[in-house]
């Protein structure tokens, strides 16, 4: 029996490629049912909502297997998986980008192809599929409500539990004859690993972080070296997520223009771009430069290196708009006592997309770091507007 | 490049004599925070640990403990705020961050 593959419903023949899937003419495609007619736990509702709800672009065939027909998927990734990545990332309808979870294959597997577990996020989804081009494969999507991977074995829906579920309803015993399950290696704190194999008999391997490296991975002997095993944060990791902290830090820069408006309100017509641009550049200074520069700035805790560069800011402004004379002491005090707290908030914030912050760590920032922030910030604000009626 | 954060705070435990030496937690560590020294763990470098408990789920021997959770200022600030413990802000959005909020 090993090495046979199960027939596919369109095409009979025992083609080991994943070429043939591209032989498929068009007629044959719309034959097939635009629902994956294997085991699901939750029956549609309805079928139009199931539609939108559910990004499932990527089926090519249907594969038959002794627990019902498995789609399979294309393993190329196309312009509009794209268009939904970048909506992602800038936080457009970022909602619902999820995919059907349950068993996929991937080129032409058999009983005797390694399983590849994932989360139910398209973008995990997709990472995967696009690595194992090439390769013949199953895919299990697990049920995590659309979240990614690392985020939800931290909340446990990626976990020991939906794992063996998942195991039972997509009916995979019957499907392999081997018992091993390659799982990302972020998805460890959720899972646990002998659990699973105590209740399902099938073992857990970690493979490594990134989808990418799963070639790598495989070459290796199924062993994830130190580099594919662990995270770094690396200048790009973190400028991918620069867009989506531009786009949190915008209602900021309005809240300013909005104060800044209301206090100038007697002469709105004087109204210059150089009472915005301060606020403007400390959000950008916090959420966007802190991020994109975080080694090389001194300190180790984020708030304090948000309210060096803050400082600079701060610094640069003053100098800028020449406030160092002492008729606008005021202006210069609220300046530097404003900015870099802003600056140092926002770059603390980030501690939540970074991936090498602990729990207890940003606990004890936030004990000595917000007081002094918040202080700061305060005296600040109160400076500036007693002295812009005042004028001291 | 390895970053570091905050030296000495995070509150994972290992108690060797517990370890039976499956190297699990090594396997499972995204920050390089155990090796194995002949047959047992060693913890190597504790302040990279980011505490996020998948040495403590995976160790066959409960040899490992820690109070695992996320290192992010909105949940902390969030789980002060309501009184609750910090939770990840997850639910919000699917992966424009990568860990958390
Ligand atoms: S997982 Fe537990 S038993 Fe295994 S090496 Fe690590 S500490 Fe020891
Ligand atoms: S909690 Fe996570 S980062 Fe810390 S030692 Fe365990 S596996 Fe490593």
């Amino acid at each position: 029996m090993s090495g046979e593959n199960y027939n596919t419903c369109c095409s009979g023949d025992k083609q080991e490629s994943t070429k043939d899937k591209y032989s498929m003419g068009e007629g044959q495609f719309v034959t097939f049912p635009l629902y994956t007619p294997y085991k699901e736990d939750t029956p549609v509702k309805d079928e139009k909502e199931e539609i939108f709800n559910y990004y499932q672009d990527f089926i090519i065939d249907f594969l038959e297997t002794p627990s019902g027909k498995v789609p399979v998927v294309d393993t190329e990734i196309h312009f509009e998986d794209k268009i939904g990545s970048w909506k992602v990332r800038w936080g457009i309808g970022r909602f619902n980008y999820r995919v059907r979870p349950g068993l996929y294959a991937v080129g032409r597997p058999n009983e005797n192809s390694l399983i590849y577990v994932t989360a139910n996020y398209k973008m995990s989804f997709d990472r995967l599929r696009k690595s194992l081009s090439g390769l013949n494969g199953w895919i299990m999507v697990l049920d995590t409500d659309g979240i990614n991977v690392w985020c939800a074995a931290g909340k446990g829906t990626f976990g020991t539990d939906e794992l063996i579920r998942r195991i039972e309803l997509t009916g995979i015993k019957k499907i392999v004859s081997h018992r091993l399950l390659i799982l990302p290696q972020l998805s460890a704190p959720g899972v646990s690993a002998h659990e699973v194999f105590v209740k399902t008999g099938f073992k857990v391997i970690y493979g490594p972080v990134k989808a990418e490296d799963i070639k790598r991975f495989l070459d290796n002997g199924m062993k994830a070296t130190e580099d594919m095993r662990t995270v770094n944060f690396d200048f790009l990791d973190r400028v991918v997520l620069i867009p989506m902290e531009l786009v949190q830090s915008i209602k900021y820069i309005l809240i300013f223009i909005i104060i800044m408006l209301i206090l100038h309100l007697g002469d709105v017509i004087k109204f210059r771009f150089s009472y915005i641009y301060p606020f403007i550049g400390a959000v950008t200074t916090g959420s966007v430069i802190t991020p994109a520069l975080l080694p090389w700035i001194p300190g180790k805790a984020f708030s304090f290196k948000g309210w060096v560069m803050g400082l600079l800011w701060a610094i640069f402004v003053i100098y800028k708009q020449g406030i160092f004379d002492m008729e606008k002491l005021s202006v210069t005090l609220a300046v530097i006592l404003f900015l870099p707290a802003l600056s140092s908030f926002l770059a603390f914030n980030f501690t939540g997309a970074s991936t090498y912050t602990s729990l207890s760590g940003v606990k004890k920032e936030m004990k000595i770091a917000v007081p002094l922030m918040i202080t700061s910030a305060l005296t600040g604000m109160v400076v500036g507007i007693t002295g812009h009626f005042l004028k001291f | 490049m390895k970053n570091y954060y905050l030296k000495n705070v995070v509150t994972l435990q290992f108690d060797e004599k517990r370890c039976m030496g499956c190297g699990m937690c090594v396997t499972v560590c995204p920050r390089g925070v155990f090796q194995m020294n002949g047959k047992k763990a060693m913890l190597v470098d504790r302040d990279a640990c980011m505490e996020c408990g998948a040495c403590e789920k995976n160790c066959p021997f409960s040899a490992i403990s820690v109070n695992a959770g996320v290192g992010c200022a909105y949940a902390v600030i969030k789980g002060a705020l309501t009184g609750n413990e910090p939770n990840c802000c997850c639910s919000s959005s699917g992966e424009g961050k990568n860990t958390c909020c």
